[in-house]
């Protein structure tokens, strides 16, 4: 299967005149195996960009959904190593692009330079580290650059305007930006700070900008997809995969759930 | 009374390092917080009138200055140098934690913050903190892991009685890293009212050096009482070391001068074997936990392994990042002291000088016995007993029963 690299998907998406849909999941949960057939599925239903959880002992940046998914995937054998060797087994049968999405700690523990060469080498495409912000990230990022690798940097709505125009000249691929302050999580309807943000982020770069935290039905889909480049569903699809992990209709039913998310997408926009 | 800052001072680089040590790793929306904290950090501290408040507080609310007691029996029985005492122990509230809880609150009230989340291993820190928010009438919330709560009971219904919501964390080891994770979760949520009140030489920059800063009266007192009893300095100082923060705070006066050994004592549990210990310096190496680079208890993947003490204050798989600098530059040194040893440290100062040390301070004096021993008579030893063993009686007791 010809593979898309990020820059590309937001290229094609932009062209179109639709917005995107992001997925997160974690590697691992609920078992490496069926990860492997989440992230296809996935991929299948249409999703743009497929970030991949890597599990961490202390994910202080996430909510309980993201939590028990990490403590459920560090039992399942999930580790840094485990992630890259999913989306090695994963990558010829997947198009979109994959983004790592991890802590610190366990890509520091492997050591930048080797995680960044195993990383190229199974077909990852960009990097997010959550608690590494643009002051501690020089490092990873011009390791990552050196492979060809893109360093995805989160925005919030307590960064200022300076720090904006650092992430928009250092950050590649796209920009993450958070939704509202807190951790990840679903929530009843989108912050209404996004879009703001969305509009700050805008005014210093060209960048395709998503918008995460707190998305989980199509509307918020819609209503993201009104203003960003694309929306992140991570917590409600996790919960999904939580619900239906005993079933055996567990993959069928994340594809669908992501097709109907990705279907609202489809139209061009307004 | 107290000049406004330590007597050496060592400030972490701009990005808050110390060495390789130190940083910022925090989520994006904690960067403009944390910078914001910094620069009210350091506008107090060249505040004389941020101090005079401090230092009314210290010495009429605190009970400072805290005494330097020479342990005539204690030294008798070691059977070697003269050992000596920093009794933080007396402190209002019975810990050097007040000393941070008081200025970082002040700091709070300063930033206009009414709301106030505090993580809390042993207690000490919630006790110091909710005391703080009781008097400056300062919201408070104070997140402690479930089998913490289960040790030291007596400290999760003194918090209550001072007005503070106790918020039991069952997440991972259910002890104090998991009540730094949640007490962070609060604070990136709730970012807009509310301080972030840190209770050890730990976390992203300014922290560790905040911390240091308000836990340094210890050693500028210290340093003045030991000359004045000894006619000298002291040939070693011993600290326990689980965050660092009252060891960093009877270093600090000490780190110039060259003759005196700084030595912290970490939590050596049951035996120096994964998950069974908390001594980071014997078993971890250099990796990011909560906001810091520093030595962690660490796998192979990354993933921060458990820890084990006796004493709820010293377990702990991260230590202080200007600990792990002092030690690479060879300024500090670092033991470990195993439950047992602990244990039975407790029970001697108890008969011997009529003294009940709090589990953590117990290992200081633990180590400091045999170091007492190995340096001879004409030898000064000072200890800091930080803190009071009252909160530990309950554990102590069911550790004797069980032998």
């Amino acid at each position: 299967m010809a593979r898309n690299s990020i820059a590309d998907t937001f290229a094609r998406l932009r062209r179109d005149g639709r917005s995107g849909l992001i997925t997160y999941v974690t590697a691992g949960d609920p078992d490496l195996a069926r990860s492997a057939e989440i992230l296809q599925a996935l991929d299948r239903a249409g999703a743009d960009v497929l970030e991949v959880g890597v599990p961490f002992s202390d994910p202080l940046a996430d909510g309980p959904v993201i939590q028990r998914a990490t403590e459920r995937a560090l039992a399942a054998g999930g580790s840094l190593r485990a992630t890259l060797a999913l989306v090695g087994r994963v990558r010829r049968d997947v198009a979109a692009p994959i983004v790592v999405f991890s802590y610190a700690n366990p890509l520091m523990r492997m050591g930048l330079e080797t995680f960044t060469k195993e990383a190229a080498g199974v077909g990852v495409d960009g990097v997010l580290a959550l608690d590494l912000p643009i002051e501690e990230a020089g490092e990873l990022r011009a390791v990552l650059a050196s492979q060809g690798l893109d360093t995805i940097f989160l925005l919030s709505p307590t960064t200022t305007e300076a720090r904006i125009r650092k992430a928009a000249e250092l950050g590649r691929g796209f920009l993450y930006g958070i939704s509202r302050l807190g951790v990840t999580g679903a929530r009843d309807r989108v912050a209404s700070g996004a879009e703001a943000l969305v509009r700050r982020i805008r005014r210093h770069t060209e960048l395709p900008v998503a918008v995460g935290f707190g998305i989980s039905r199509p509307e918020h889909v819609a209503e993201v997809g009104a203003y960003a480049d694309a929306a992140v569903v991570g917590s409600a699809l996790v919960s999904l995969i939580a619900e239906a992990a005993a079933s055996p209709a567990l993959v069928g039913r994340v594809e669908e759930y992501i097709r109907s998310l990705k279907s609202v997408c489809l139209a061009p926009r307004a | 009374m107290t000049p406004p800052t330590t007597t050496t001072r060592r400030d972490p680089d701009a990005r808050g390092y110390f060495g390789e040590f130190g940083g910022r790793f925090v989520p994006e929306t904690l960067v403009e917080p944390v910078e914001s904290l910094e620069r009210a950090y350091l506008a107090a501290r060249d505040d004389p009138s941020f101090h005079a408040e401090l230092d009314r507080l210290l010495k009429h609310y605190v009970g400072r200055p805290t005494p330097v007691y020479e342990a005539a029996r204690l030294t008798a029985a070691a059977g070697g140098a003269r050992m000596f005492l920093k009794r933080e122990d007396l402190t209002h509230t019975g810990a050097h934690k007040i000393n941070n809880a008081l200025g970082q609150a002040l700091l709070a009230v300063r930033m206009g913050k009414r709301r106030i989340v505090a993580e809390t291993g042993a207690g000490q820190h919630g006790v110091a903190t909710a005391t703080a928010c009781a008097l400056l009438n300062l919201e408070c919330h104070v997140y402690m892991g479930a089998e913490d709560m289960n040790r030291q009971a007596l400290n999760v219904f003194r918090m209550r009685l001072l007005g503070a919501e106790v918020v039991r964390v069952d997440a991972g080891s259910r002890t104090l890293k998991d009540a730094i994770n949640e007490a962070m979760r609060d604070w990136v949520t709730n970012v807009e009212d509310t301080y972030y009140l840190l209770g050890s030489v730990l976390g992203p920059h300014p922290y560790p050096l905040m911390v240091r800063e308000f836990q340094s009266v210890i050693g500028r007192e210290a340093r003045n009482q030991i000359v004045e009893l000894a006619g000298r300095l002291p040939d070693a100082i011993v600290a326990c070391v689980g965050g660092g923060s009252n060891a960093m705070g009877i270093f600090d006066a000490f780190v110039g001068d060259p003759d005196v050994r700084l030595i912290g004592v970490e939590a050596g549990g049951e035996a120096i074997v994964r998950g069974r210990h908390a001594a980071r310096f014997a078993g971890g190496s250099s990796g990011v936990l909560q906001g810091t680079r520093t030595f962690i208890l660490q796998d192979d993947n990354g993933n921060i392994e458990l820890t084990h003490s006796i004493s709820a204050g010293l377990d702990y798989a991260a230590v202080g990042p200007e600990h792990a600098w002092l030690r690479a530059l060879g300024r500090t040194e670092y033991a470990h002291v195993t439950d047992a040893e602990a244990l039975a440290a407790f029970q001697t100062l108890a008969r011997l000088e009529g003294i009940l040390p709090a589990l953590e301070s117990a290992h200081a004096v633990a180590y400091a016995q045999g170091l007492a021993r190995e340096l001879g008579p004409s030898k000064v030893v000072l200890v800091n007993l930080s803190g009071r063993g009252d909160k530990d009686v309950h554990t102590v007791e069911k550790a004797l029963g069980t032998k």
